[in-house]
């Protein structure tokens, strides 16, 4: 099975043998009676947390029940921005958690995740923009991240193609970078985990769609699925998307309303901009792919879907920015639109942590941010599930903050999932 | 894009709506706290129907009975 341990010498010896050693990188597991712990949904998060289950904590006994393929949802449909550049310190700390195991996340799963950090920027436009990202720079500073407030001048530098003209659409102003930001291959990240995850031992079930949940009283005792019943010590939602489909399959209401984002691609061209670009005052960001695409984003539909497609009215909105931001971007041409199904929490901030029935944890919510953090999450999930303790850097994020009034809202929109 | 019956003016684009809220999350001012909390903080989010809260620019406030899967909209009424 598998190719090994992939290497400069591996490649170079498959090379000799017409590279007919390549298997595949995971197993196509079964599902066998009882484990320990099961995870719901083979995304990144979940395939991080039975990674880190089994490398950290010695739990072997895993398996991650997907209702598709890997890397069919959000994994496989974001547009690999990697950031920790939030105000909060709960945010920062989570997603600095995060950032941190990027850098090193190649050679950790010995599978190239293609982590750029090629610097995430934040524009400003205004008088006031540059204010507020004075203050998140501050924040950022004061909690040991890295934050350059840079002016116009060297926006310039950074991003040749924006338009600094004085007929710009969207005037710029400055901005806000974190070099240490970037992008990865998103895919990658997918299958680096389920291999890494493979090789510890975690059964990774493909196609297999959770049902329902065994009960004892108030114990969830495991799953049911399309593949028969499962047991575990413990269950775990990792499904974020529809972590209120999955939820409510247990009687649990979640502070969560699924979203439709969507996301556009272009045609490959040659390398024109090496740096994330952000507006979160327009609400728009794109990047190149190192295929050579303009991929980029914007705001959620706005009203609740679990359709994995969107409605053109968005897209046009976040191409119209992009095209004003950088005029280029209007002699490509758009090669693939699509969807997501995210997981809109009521404060924007994820959900990591137990539920209220005995043996049933969800780490969801994550909006439309969560690909930033699928090491940090993983790790940090992994650790309440061996330990029954959170994570330091996940503790604030119990679902008991919002009738505890501790809610983490980063823009302060209050509980509209909509208006993020 | 999906049309909305609009019961004032009919089908409309949805440009022309804004999704408010579901049904069930409307707070009383005089619900207990822990309806409350429930009512503001927890959806049912179902992969299915659910009855929602729309406005249309025209000023009509709506009550939609819609699929969140396949968008399929069952009954509008104004509210």
């Amino acid at each position: 099975m598998g190719a090994g341990h992939y290497s400069a010498l591996a490649l170079l010896r498959g090379a000799i043998t017409g590279h007919r050693h390549w298997g595949r990188a995971w197993r196509a597991a079964e599902p066998r009676g009882t484990y320990d712990v099961i995870i719901i949904g083979g995304g990144g998060h979940g395939l991080a947390t039975a990674y880190y289950l089994a490398k950290v904590h010695g739990v072997r006994r895993v398996a991650v029940v997907e209702k598709g393929y890997i890397g069919g949802g959000n994994t496989g449909r974001n547009t690999t921005i990697v950031r920790s550049n939030y105000r909060q310190a709960p945010l920062q700390r989570l997603f600095e958690y995060s950032l941190k195991l990027w850098h090193s996340l190649s050679d950790e799963l010995n599978y190239n995740v293609m982590f750029s950090p090629r610097g995430a920027l934040f524009l400003g436009h205004s008088d006031a923009d540059m204010a507020r990202l004075a203050e998140r720079g501050d924040a950022m500073i004061a909690n040991g991240l890295d934050a350059d407030l840079i002016d116009r001048d060297e926006v310039a530098r950074l991003v040749p193609l924006l338009d600094m003209s004085g007929e710009a659409r969207w005037p710029i102003s400055g901005g806000l970078i974190q070099r240490r930001g970037g992008t990865a291959r998103h895919d990658a990240v997918a299958w680096g985990f389920a291999r890494a995850a493979d090789s510890l031992g975690v059964d990774i079930i493909e196609n297999c769609e959770v049902t329902g949940f065994l009960r004892s009283g108030d114990r969830v005792t495991g799953v049911q699925t399309t593949r028969g019943d499962i047991a575990a010590a413990r269950t775990a939602i990792c499904v974020a998307g529809n972590s209120g489909h999955v939820a409510g399959l247990a009687g649990i209401r979640l502070p969560i309303e699924s979203h439709t984002l969507q996301a556009w691609v272009t045609e490959p061209v040659k390398p024109m901009i090496d740096t994330v670009v952000m507006s979160q005052t327009l609400h728009c960001y794109f990047s190149q792919s190192d295929k050579g695409g303009m991929v980029g984003g914007g705001d959620p539909d706005f009203f609740p879907s679990y359709a994995q497609r969107g409605a053109p009215l968005r897209l046009e909105d976040s191409i119209a920015q992009a095209i004003a931001l950088a005029p280029a971007l209007s002699r490509l041409r758009m090669v693939r639109t699509w969807g997501g199904v995210v997981d809109m929490s009521f404060d924007g901030a994820p959900i990591i942590g137990e539920l209220p029935l005995d043996g049933l944890y969800i780490n969801g919510g994550w909006c439309y941010g969560g690909f930033k953090a699928t090491p940090g999450s993983g790790k940090a999930y992994a650790h309440l599930l061996a330990t029954g303790e959170s994570h330091p850097v996940a503790a604030p994020f119990d679902l008991g903050r919002f009738a505890d009034g501790r809610t983490i809202d980063e823009v302060g929109s209050g509980p509209m999932p909509q208006s993020r | 894009m999906l049309q909305i019956p609009c019961p004032h003016c009919g089908p409309r684009n949805q440009e022309e709506f804004t999704y408010e809220r579901t049904l069930d999350s409307v707070v009383r001012l005089d619900d207990a706290p822990e309806i409350a909390i429930a009512a503001l903080y927890t959806r049912a989010n179902p992969r299915g129907e659910e009855i929602e809260i729309w406005h249309h620019t025209c000023g009509q406030w709506l009550r939609l009975v819609r699929d969140r899967m396949t968008h399929a909209m069952r009954a509008v009424e104004s509210l």
